[in-house]
């Protein structure tokens, strides 16, 4: 009785838990060439390590010459923003084990962004749109000489939308933003939402007036591309329903 | 590295490098920061309601209109001049068709308009196919409704 645990804990010790993952990456360097490749990479890696563990492995260890974007590498920075098995993900939220690593997991740049270096996109056209809608309090009137108060029921009420990190997998998995990088995309419109159910904001019409313009919330299709990308869990599509919501019942 | 391997097969690449770097592809219609132009309209917001108000009704329009050509009564063997000559003499049934021109027209062309908005990526491109939808969309509704109203069940 007493050997077979002890041989079973033996085993579980000698059994390694890693496994061969391949790594499929899409690389593009303009300095070598115009077009983009995929390079496979393969590697030991445990499968509850997360796919930015096997980055970081192919490029410290590896290919040095692998350009990816990472700050924290917790999630909260939303740096890493890319396209892994055909879905927006942060690289650093997401488990191997998670992604099915039997067959080459994919790993690409995000869509409709300008891809300068392998993994690394010009986010220029992203910032200006968020720029665009104003994102900071706006008001009226002499400041109050405390804490600007609110419920906690105003609160509540933006409390989803102030969950971006603005790492823009939303607004890259967005069919209308590929096609038009006009659109705002849903990033901007999440920021926008943030602020225009504030209660403690006074700039809510200015920002609605810029969201009901052509290129605004109504070039939404409700695809929900953007909610099953966003990597904070916020409700992207609905945020962008309420807007149209609040355009309408403001006018009528 | 295969990539680079490929590189140098290539004839045309092989002159790139760090003083030559490669055109990157730049997405369609990138927002900058004079784009896009604010209209301060609210055209959009109206098209949009359109589309959801118009769609309620034509469900009703043309299931209705597709049920008395084609199932009920014979179904479309029965439709011929005598037959439409028969439902326009009635102010309702012309009503109803030509409610269900405009609004079908309309919707149909706010559609295609905004398919044209998200795909026809050149202006010069986005431009003609909006002006060739408008022309056709207006023709039809003007030529619809003319013969709507001057249907003449005794021409000859």
């Amino acid at each position: 009785m007493s050997t077979a645990t002890l041989d079973k804990v033996e085993a579980e010790a000698q059994a390694s838990p890693y496994i061969t993952v391949t790594f499929r990456i899409r690389r593009f360097n303009p300095e070598i060439s115009d077009e983009a490749t995929w390079q496979d990479f393969e590697l030991e890696i445990d499968p509850k390590e997360r796919v930015l563990d096997g980055l970081h492995k192919i490029k410290w260890d590896m290919d040095g010459t692998l350009t990816f974007r990472r700050s924290c590498a917790h999630g909260i920075c939303g740096s890493d923003a890319m396209r892994i098995n055909g879905r927006n993900r942060l690289a650093c939220k997401t488990l191997i084990k998670d992604i099915n690593p039997d067959k080459p997991i994919t790993v690409e740049p995000i869509k409709g962004l300008t891809v300068l270096k392998d993994l690394v996109v010009d986010m220029d056209p992203f910032f200006q749109a968020y720029r665009d809608v104003m994102p900071f309090l706006i008001t009226k009137g002499n400041e109050p000489t405390r804490e600007r108060l609110q419920s906690a029921e105003d609160r509540a009420r933006f409390d989803d939308t102030t969950k971006c990190i603005l790492c823009a997998a939303c607004t890259s998995s967005c069919p209308v933003f590929w096609n038009d990088g006009q659109y705002f995309g849903p990033a901007a419109i999440v920021n926008a939402h943030r602020f225009i159910f504030d209660s403690r904001d006074e700039g809510g019409e200015q920002r609605l007036e810029v969201l009901n313009d052509k290129d605004g919330v109504w070039r939404c299709r409700t695809t929900f591309n953007c909610t099953d990308a966003c990597p904070r869990g916020i409700e992207v599509t609905k945020a962008i329903q309420e807007v149209k919501r609040a355009l309408i019942t403001r006018r009528f | 590295m295969s990539a680079t391997d490929h590189v140098e097969l290539s004839s045309s690449s092989a002159a790139y490098g760090p003083d030559n770097p490669a055109p990157v592809i730049e997405p369609p219609r990138a927002r900058t920061k004079r784009t896009p132009r604010s209209t301060r309209t609210n055209f959009e917001m109206y098209g949009w309601l359109f589309m959801r108000l118009s769609g309620i009704v034509l469900v009703v329009l043309v299931i209705g209109h597709l049920l008395i050509q084609l199932v009920l009564d014979g179904g479309v063997t029965k439709v011929g001049f005598a037959f439409v000559a028969g439902r326009w003499a009635s102010p309702f049934w012309q009503t109803w068709d030509l409610i269900m021109l405009w609004l079908a027209m309309l919707h149909g062309g706010n559609g295609l308009r905004t398919v044209i908005n998200d795909y026809a990526e050149r202006d010069n491109t986005r431009f003609w196919l909006k002006m060739v939808l408008y022309t056709a969309t207006a023709f039809t509704i003007i030529l619809g409704t003319l013969v709507i109203f001057t249907f003449d069940p005794n021409i000859r």
